[in-house]
């Protein structure tokens, strides 16, 4: 802005990190950030559910969605951010700013709980936002192939399955270059 | 004027100006009509000297960040702030250059 001496804010875009409780979302984002991975909430109102509903009065209670997230400085002008997305709870995807705007998502997948990752996976398939299937092998250790996690899920061909290890910076980075590459090569076909 | 100014002519920002990484700067000097800006506002301000993020702000803060959005809302409109919106991006998003860009960013890590 003319006359202004505040200096120049950078371009910002973001990617999300996504999938069950525990599967190690906070971990990669740890791992691959520049900074320390901040958690911030916000508190949603939900409809209750499973309520018996004898006046057809909506039931409403508040909860509260916490979310971690990180930084990667791409440029000068561009700045990444990582946004882990809470397992715990059922609500996080009320947080419409949170998918909004995405380039895309990693969903990370945990071979010891399969089912933890299908709400994840549903979610970005519904949307049509584009995700890649992190597979975080416990200890780093991995007892299948990425092709019979791609039967677990149910996956499209076109979705990359990547073997990682979320504790490692180099795995971890490897995992969002995946998703990178997904990205180009679908905006190179259009 | 140059509050005016700042908020492109619109003197009711609403909330859908601030998204999580919606980069917000404090202006610096502040307009010499500014209101005085409220202790919260103030601990805003300093976090602020150099652009950042809305999510790092409330979890610097260590506040909810619709809380914090609608403080914003307000420093924008005193004209003690500037806002500057993520990269736009649809569900398929075709900017290859920008793709390339955060590509190349990751390889270097």
């Amino acid at each position: 802005m003319a006359g202004s001496e505040t200096p120049a804010a950078p371009d910002t875009v973001k990617i999300l990190i996504a999938g069950g409780f525990g599967v190690g979302k906070t971990t990669m984002v740890g791992s691959v950030s520049e900074i320390m991975p901040l958690r911030t909430e916000e508190s949603l109102t939900v409809a209750g559910l499973g309520v018996d509903d004898l006046a057809g009065i909506e039931q409403k209670r508040a909860t509260t969605v916490a979310l971690d997230f990180g930084r990667i400085t791409i440029n000068d002008h561009l700045v990444l951010y990582l946004f882990g997305t809470p397992g715990q709870q059922r609500f996080w995807f009320m947080w419409n700013d949170l998918a909004v705007g995405a380039l895309g998502a990693v969903v990370l997948f945990d071979v010891r709980r399969p089912d933890s990752s299908f709400a994840a996976v549903d979610f970005f398939e519904r949307r049509g936002i584009p995700f890649v299937v992190g597979v975080n092998g416990f200890d780093g250790k991995h007892p299948y192939p990425a092709e019979d996690i791609r039967d677990a899920l149910a996956l499209p061909a076109d979705v990359p399955v990547v073997l990682c290890d979320a504790r490692d910076r180099e795995s971890s980075k490897d995992v969002l270059i995946a998703l990178l590459d997904l990205l180009i090569a679908s905006a190179a076909r259009s | 004027m140059r509050p005016f100014a700042l908020t492109g002519g619109r003197t009711r920002p609403s909330r859908a100006d601030f998204t999580l990484i919606t980069t917000v700067t404090a202006v610096d000097p502040p307009p010499e009509r500014a209101p005085r800006p409220q202790p919260e506002q103030a601990r805003i301000l300093r976090r602020c000297v150099r652009p950042l993020a809305v999510a790092e702000l409330a979890a610097l803060l260590d506040l909810p960040v619709s809380v914090v959005v609608i403080m914003l809302c307000d420093l924008l409109e005193a004209g003690l702030i500037t806002a500057r919106p993520p990269h736009p991006v649809s569900t398929r998003t075709t900017d290859l250059d920008l793709l390339q860009k955060v590509r190349d960013g990751l390889g270097r890590l």
